[in-house]
């Protein structure tokens, strides 16, 4: 059972109306935003269950923008979004996925296109009280909760990546809480997912960029 | 205090008579030893929640709210000027509904809002907060501690129970409130924790069954006035545990249970999917889920 903090049933602070279908959609969207490396450009999002029923009145649409342009779930700015991701250069759509799935009823698909041309996509889900979690990225089926930093990790699929990245994490004191591999295309690519306490510096990331077979490191910061 | 922590009512009330401490200072530190946080860090993020909190009662009161829904708007306004050109029917109970509803209306119009324990019924702690800050003027440690002592028992229902409407039903979030607003009460007045515990259990006891019905699927009506109708029950289930004492039939732990209990058995369509309840009453059923007044025309 998760151990629950005080700040987790006096909080979070918000910009309202809804824990799930503002704040939640809100931090799924800045999860997108932390895997990209140049300007975002362009952004769709595909709203699935109640999402597509009711982002309208939960300022849904607002809060998932807001979460491309990195505010805070208690930014009054989460407001402004529109108007604020448009001066910023970002041309953005909605898309309502009528009809049944099999996904959890909140959730949205976000396909995120950069200055440089890379298009990432992200499916994630808000779980009640503000808790998310990230279903599938590019194509590949994950689960991480976007609630501790993480650090994702393309990589060639072959003996020894994990083994260098587990050194470096352990040379750095990191203390890992969950840690995911998938393959992406079975003995070409694959990415790992790791959550963990604390931060990660800035020489850390390259070491692990640097190891053999590593394609990108991200490192992934939500607190 | 290494390693203090209380999964129970049964455990806090222990953990408070063998460190002769408050529920505040035993959840205070908890989060210390649980969570390896600086005392200060921990003190200055509950500040900083209540001034959020104070802000979020003061913006609805002076901010021009655009609601999303518009189901609701003003209410809170009209209460307050009420209340200056007429004798208060409920005195400090009537204050603190006013500003509770107008949380919940800055709320739905994208303002800032402290989930307390929920967004929907984000109003409660707030509302009693500020009214009885107004008449017993304490100071803000004492505001920050009663943040601590609510807290606790928002922890307690949500580990034993649940906070949220889609599985509990309105008990889950306003009943939740409104308990935690009721033990908070009790300590800022010198309560002991018993009190507290059997203030915050009669609070619940008294909104047991009640169901998640929102119109449209939208935080608007009728939550914003079952905030208000949470901050009453709070201010008199305190009343009520200062006066008699901390001794009850049915005990804080069961009463919890028994909340859990009646929300696995309230039907789907009373649990937070506006499909049953007021959300399927005659004059609102064509609502389309969350679209606003305007594209209604059901009051034309």
């Amino acid at each position: 059972m998760k151990e629950l903090s005080v700040f987790d049933i006096i909080g979070p602070i918000m910009i309202g109306p809804s824990s799930s279908h503002t704040a939640g959609a809100l931090k799924i969207a800045r999860v997108a935003r932390m895997l990209t490396q140049t300007r975002i450009v362009k952004v769709h999002f595909k709203l699935y269950g109640s999402f597509a029923k009711t982002y309208r009145g939960h300022g849904t649409d607002r809060a998932l923008l807001a979460g491309i342009l990195g505010f805070d779930t208690g930014d009054y700015r989460v407001r402004d979004s529109f108007d604020l991701a448009t001066a910023a250069g970002i041309e953005y759509a909605f898309e309502e996925m009528d009809g049944e799935t099999e996904y959890h009823p909140n959730t949205v698909t976000i396909i995120v296109t950069e200055e440089n041309g890379n298009v990432c996509t992200l499916r994630g889900a808000s779980i009640g009280g503000g808790e998310i979690e990230i279903h599938e990225l590019n194509g590949c089926e994950v689960t991480f909760s976007g609630k501790n930093n993480a650090i994702l990790l393309r990589q060639k699929d072959r003996p020894g990546v994990l083994a260098a990245l587990m050194r470096v994490l352990g040379d750095y004191q990191v203390n890992i809480v969950n840690m995911n591999a998938y393959c992406e295309d079975r003995g070409l690519t694959g990415f790992t997912v790791v959550e963990f306490d604390g931060t990660l510096s800035a020489e850390a990331i390259a070491e692990i960029s640097g190891q053999p077979n590593v394609l990108s490191a991200t490192f992934i910061k939500v607190k | 205090m290494k390693g203090l922590d209380f999964t129970s009512g049964a455990e806090l009330l222990a953990v408070c008579e063998e460190n002769e401490m408050t529920i505040s200072e035993a959840m205070f530190s908890r989060e210390v030893s649980k969570f390896g946080a600086n005392h200060e860090e921990v003190w200055n993020q509950m500040f900083k929640t209540l001034n959020v909190m104070r802000e979020s009662v003061e913006r609805s009161q002076t901010d021009e709210l655009k609601l999303l829904g518009g189901y609701i708007g003003g209410e809170s306004k009209k209460l307050l000027s009420r209340l200056k050109e007429n004798r208060p029917l409920g005195g400090m109970i009537s204050r603190a509904c006013a500003y509770a509803m107008g949380v919940l209306e800055l709320n739905a119009s994208m303002g800032r809002i402290v989930a307390a324990p929920t967004a929907g019924s984000s109003g409660v702690l707030p509302g009693v907060l500020v009214a009885i800050d107004e008449d017993f003027e304490f100071d803000d440690e004492s505001l920050i501690s009663a943040l601590f002592n609510a807290g606790a028992i928002g922890y307690l229902i949500s580990r034993n129970a649940t906070l949220a409407g889609a599985e509990g039903g309105c008990q889950a979030e306003v009943g939740a409130a409104s308990a935690m607003a009721a033990s908070m009460i009790c300590e800022l007045l010198g309560g002991s924790p018993e009190v507290c515990l059997a203030a915050a259990g009669d609070a619940l006891s008294n909104i047991l069954g009640l169901v998640c019905d929102p119109i449209g699927g939208l935080v608007e009506y009728p939550c914003q006035k079952r905030n208000a109708m949470g901050v009453a029950n709070a201010i008199i289930s305190a009343e009520i545990a200062l006066a008699t004492g901390g001794v009850r039939l049915v005990p804080f732990d069961e009463v919890v249970a028994a909340m859990y209990n009646v929300g696995r058995s309230i039907p789907y369509q009373l649990r937070e999917t506006a499909l049953g309840g007021l959300a399927a009453a005659p004059s609102v059923k064509n609502i389309k889920p969350g679209t606003g007044c305007a594209a209604c025309g059901a009051c034309k």
